[in-house]
Parts: structure tokens; sequence; C-alpha cells
């Protein structure tokens, strides 16, 4: 970061990103212990997810107000502005970040009430895998100020929407079979989605990095892989092209 | 009696020390005041003032006995002068990351960069080091100057691994600080294994345990007299024994690649030499299976660093898994080409190829595309599973490419040497 003539204005620039710093360790550690509770149906860690989403609410709050007073008050320009409107943005995304763990938190109890089979788990940690990779990722590139590994983030997430795509068929397959598992099923079947979204949260801050950094837009996204809305419930064939 | 001795030769060395250091100074001195006085005539008193100026010079002598301490242990201090604090970190195996009071790194050491990957100095400690229990360290840090508790960062991504840190004030009133990190990963890992490899085995083995205990009733049961059903059953129990070995097997190497999946392989393998030993290996089984296995190898040693016996695996498994589940394409393809970032290596069949939602799973555990083929083939479901962490380690990424109808392709890129 270049000096400014006024120290206080480094200092509050410091501040808007020491916040963001704590915000996504936040996040980050509520996804995962998000999925943990869900994968080992852990009711206590599923409580704590849901206490700390007030954390991130707060610290996004704190970085708005203070994101307004420094446009306010210090009239920023070029990469300084670029710098604050970035904060601003990048919070909200890690904040929605926080709410969607949170939401996988509150569906802890209801989708693991039956008895579910253990590769629908594996399914959902492996798509969590993608898509905290995919955070970490955009996150460790916020710190290096690397705009190479920006573009990786984008291919991860196609990644993201196949892996999701192939969860979703089988979560309806393993419906079709059971409808006792209906209830269950469809709680997982918006978790999947929860971690979906974060991946698309995740791209969106590479996004806005990338714009922090060059002062360029990223080109517009390509259209999207998933195809989870061209999946149909083919009875008879859909439960033969899976395995059990 | 003894520390009185050593206090008194001290105090000689000092002596001594500092009569030598001064050697010119009071030989100029003496010098000076001789000539003067004999100069003068008298000689007497010139004496006299000689040595009142040797014992003045004695006792007020301004060089510090440490000087003269030090000339006696030739050369050590001085060597250690020349080191720097950033070779010094270089050289100490655990992670290291000194920072500045306002919270920015300043530095980071050879082994910070190869945990963390690199790090900007000048970039703010918080944003690498994100999660709540680093925050609040670094906080108190920074506030009260030193810290004596240590803290756990844990990371899950892209291996598990866990540090221990303590941070420490640097020098006096440089306003540094540090960090050193002590890798505490692998006793984290062993529990891990030891968790996964019960649930897992216990899951699995499950099923072939259930169907020869049920054997084993028949036979002592109905079946207890009729020799055919015997031989038969026996068979079948044999089969599912097999299998069980083959999952304890795979579950192990697995597990054993797991406790390793941060460290990268040290040593130097040619791809070339891998793939044509692997290729000879599978020779019996395609030909058993009818299948052709074509060679399109570039000349030339292909060198990457890896491990020659894991990378082995990880195209005898590709093979085989072509071999078998290709078997419809009678042919199969194995390549391998240096491209513009590295190595690529290829393995391509022409049977009815992997459904396409499956391709993004197919490297979880125990996940099959088709449950009863996989098992008519011996597969255990690991195989991909063991290929993806082997690749992991190599820093390697594979690609899955198939059409339905027209094979499925497996290409395995190695990063430059």
């Amino acid at each position: 970061m270049s000096t400014h003539t006024q120290r206080a204005f480094d200092e509050e620039l410091k501040f808007l990103t020491n916040r963001i710093a704590a915000m996504a360790g936040h996040a980050e550690r509520m996804v995962d212990q998000a999925v943990s509770a869900l994968v080992g149906s852990d009711n206590g860690l599923a409580e704590k997810v849901i206490g700390d989403d007030r954390l991130l609410d707060m610290a996004q709050r704190e970085i708005d107000d203070k994101a307004i007073s420094i446009i306010a008050r210090r009239q920023p320009m070029a990469d300084d502005l670029r710098e604050v409107i970035g904060a601003i943005r990048i919070s909200a995304d890690l904040e929605r970040v926080g709410d969607l763990g949170k939401n996988i938190a509150k569906r802890v109890v209801a989708a693991t009430g039956t008895q579910q089979p253990i590769s629908l788990f594996r399914g959902i940690e492996a798509l969590a895998e993608l898509a905290l990779t995919q955070l970490k990722e955009v996150l460790d590139a916020y710190a290096s100020r690397s705009v190479e590994r920006i573009g990786m983030v984008r291919n991860r997430d196609d990644q993201i929407d196949a892996m999701y795509t192939s969860l979703f068929r089988e979560l309806l397959t393993y419906m079709m079979e059971d409808p006792r598992s209906i209830t269950s099923c469809t709680h997982l079947l918006f978790c999947a989605k929860n971690i979906e979204r974060i991946g698309d949260h995740a791209t969106n801050i590479a996004e806005t990095l990338y714009y922090i950094i060059t002062g360029e837009q990223l080109p517009v996204e390509r259209p999207k892989e998933d195809e989870s809305h061209k999946v149909v419930a083919g009875i008879g064939k859909a439960s033969e092209s899976l395995d059990r | 009696m003894n520390g009185g001795q050593s206090e008194s030769r001290g105090r000689v060395t000092v002596l001594a020390g500092r009569l030598s250091a001064n050697r010119w100074v009071l030989s100029c001195g003496a010098l000076a005041i001789f000539l003067v006085t004999w100069l003068a005539g008298e000689p007497v008193w010139g004496g006299i003032a000689v040595f009142l100026v040797l014992c003045a010079a004695t006792v007020m002598a301004p060089a510090e006995p440490m000087r003269a301490l030090a000339g006696t242990k030739p050369a050590l201090a001085p060597a250690l002068d020349n080191v720097s604090a950033l070779s010094l970190a270089d050289a100490i195996p655990d992670p290291i990351v000194f920072f500045d009071k306002e919270g920015v790194i300043v530095h980071a050491n050879a082994a910070a960069a190869e945990a963390f990957g690199p790090l900007r100095s000048g970039s703010p400690v918080r944003l690498t080091f994100r999660t709540p229990e680093m925050q609040d360290l670094i906080s108190r840090v920074l506030q009260a100057g030193a810290e004596k508790e240590g803290v756990d960062f844990t990371e899950r991504i892209p291996v598990e691994r866990l540090f221990r840190v303590t941070a420490a004030p640097v020098g006096e009133a440089e306003g540094l600080f540090v960090f050193v990190f002590k890798d505490q990963s692998e006793a984290r890992r062993i529990d891990r294994m030891r968790a996964d490899f019960i649930a897992n085995a216990s899951h699995e083995l499950r099923t072939p345990l259930a169907s020869i205990s049920g054997f084993i009733e028949t036979l002592r049961g109905p079946a207890r007299n009729d020799a055919k059903a015997r031989s038969h059953f026996l068979q079948i129990m044999e089969a599912q024994t097999a299998r069980m070995a083959r999952l304890i097997d795979d579950l192990l190497s697995l597990s054993r690649l797991e406790m390793k999946a941060f460290s990268r392989p040290g040593g130097t393998v040619d791809v070339a030499a891998v793939l044509g030993s692997v290729v000879d290996a599978l020779r019996p089984l395609a030909s058993e299976l009818e299948v052709v296995v074509e060679k399109e190898i570039d000349a030339g040693p292909l060198s990457i660093r890896g491990d020659p016996d894991e990378l082995f695996q990880v195209f005898e498994n590709l093979v085989e898994n072509a071999c078998k589940y290709g078997q419809s394409g009678k042919r199969i393809i194995v390549s391998a080409a240096r491209s513009q970032d590295g190595v690529v290596a290829t393995v391509r069949d022409f049977g009815p190829g992997i459904p396409r939602e499956h391709i993004p799973r197919i490297t979880e555990r125990f996940y099959r595309v088709d449950a009863e083929n996989s098992r008519a083939q011996k597969g255990t479901g690991l195989g991909l599973a063991i290929v993806k962490h082997i690749l992991t380690r190599h820093n390697a990424r594979l690609e899955v490419w198939s059409e339905p109808g027209e094979g499925a392709r497996f290409s395995v890129h190695f990063a430059p040497d």
C-alpha cells in the first residue's frame, strides 16, 4: 500500500483490511464447522456456528460505517477509492458466506434425523472442500495481491457446479427410491445449494479483488455450467444409472 | 579456591590485554617524556615520570576488558556478527514470520514460504493467518509485547495441518515481533487416520464378512454332505476373502499416503520410463482381456520431481482401469509428452465412457459408477482415491474427459521440475 501524507489515512485503510481479515477467518471457520456438524451430526457445534454469525454481522456494519466515513472525510481517489469500495463489497460477500454457513448449521438436526447413506455425506464433504479451497485461494490472493491466482478461482467454480449437479441427481434418486428420506434429503439438497452459493461468493470476491488490484473488470462471466435446472426425475432411468 | 584462582588469573589477563592494547600510545608517551627530560639533563626524574605514566595508563586505560578477553577466543564473535537475521531465519526448518508493530509482514523464512505459499513483505499478517485464534494472538502480542501462551493454528485446505504458534518480540527497540510455527500435523493425522481407517474398514468389510459367515452357516447345516455345493461355496468364500485382503491393502496405502500428504517427494523420476514399466507389467492382464496397449511416448527423459514407486501405482491404476472398464474398446493408448508447463501423461480408452454426472466424483472413496461391474472386476472403489492422493502430493493435476460411447481420457499434468 502506498503511503499518504496523512498517516491517519493509512491507519484507516489498514483498519479496513484488518477487519476484513478477521471476518474472512470467521467465515471460513463457520463454513468448515457447519459442514463438520452436518457430517458428524453434531448439534453442539451447529449451535456454536449459529451463534458466531452475529460477529460477522457486526463486523460488516463496522466496515460499512468506517468505509462511508473514509469516503466522506478523505475523498479518496484511484486505487484508494477502489480499496474502500472493494472493502464494502468483500465484507458483504463474506457476510453472506457466514449466513449460508449458519443456514447449513440450522439444518443439521432436520437433515441428520434419519439414517442417511454415508456416500451422501461424502459428496457434501467433497463439495464443501472445493468451496473452501476456492474461498481460501481468493483470500490468500487478497493477502499476496497476486492477480495470477485469480483466474484459477473462476475455473474451480465450474468444478463446484459440476459436483453440485451430480449431488442433485443422486439426492433425487434417493428420494424416489425411499419416500421416507424426502425430508432429510431435501434439507441436504439445500445444504448442497448453500455450499454451491459459497463458491459463487468466492468468485465474486475474486472479481472485486481483480478490480481493486488492476482497476479493470474481469471479462463478463461465461455461461454457468450448473445443469441441475435440466435434471428431470425420470423414474427407473435415473435410479438404474446410479449405484446402490 | 578454584573460583579465586581463576578470578585473579582473569585479572592478570585483563591487565595484560590493556597493556598490549595501548602499547603504541604508552610507548610513544614514555619515549616523549624520556626525550624531554633527558634533553633537559635530569635523567633520574625522567625515569620516575616514565614509570608514573605507565602506571596511570594501566589503571585508567579506557579499553574494555571484554576486548582483551575476546582476543583470547579468536574469531568466534566476529563470524557471528556477519550473519544476518535473515540468513539465520532461512536456516531454521520451522516456519518463522517477522512482523512489525503495525502488524505488517517484514520477512518470512524459506520454511514459511514452503508451508503457507509466498508471503509478500508489506502485507498485513492478519490477512494470511485469518483464524479467530490467530487474530486474538496478534492483538494480544501487539498490545502487550511478550506472549508466553502459544495457540494452535489449523488449516484444512489443501491438507489438514496443525501448527503450535508462539509469538515473541525480537531485539530491544526495533518494534519487531516473530511468529514461530511448530508443525504438529503428524500427531493429528495419526489420530485421524486411525479413526478413518476404522470407519471405512468396518463399513466396507461388513459385506464380504456377512456373505462368508452366511456360507459357513450353510456348510455346517443344510449343505453339510453336498460335495458339489461345498466346493462351489468355498470358491465364493475364497473370492470374498481375497476381496477383503485387497480392501485392507488399499485402505492401508491410502492412509499411509494421507500421513505424508504435505511432504513433497524429493527424487527425480522419468515419466517415460515409469509408463514403459507399467505397460510391461500389465501386458498379461491386457492380453487376457484382449486389449491392445499402444504407446505414444516422447523420446528422451521426461523428468519431474517425484517418487517412482508412487507414480508407478498411479499409472498402474489408470492403465488397469482402462483395460478393465474400457475392454469393449479393444485398445488403449498410453502417451506422454512435454507441454509448455511441464509434462502431460495420458491414458485413453475407447470403452463405453463415464456418464458425465459421475466424472466430478469418481475420485471420492468408494464412489462407484457401476457397483456391479466394479465388483466383478475386483475393484475396491479406492483406486482413483489413491491416484488423487498421490497426485496431490506431487502437486500434479488429474483431468478427466469422457464422452459416452467414445471412451475416457485421464490426463495427469505435472508441473515442471
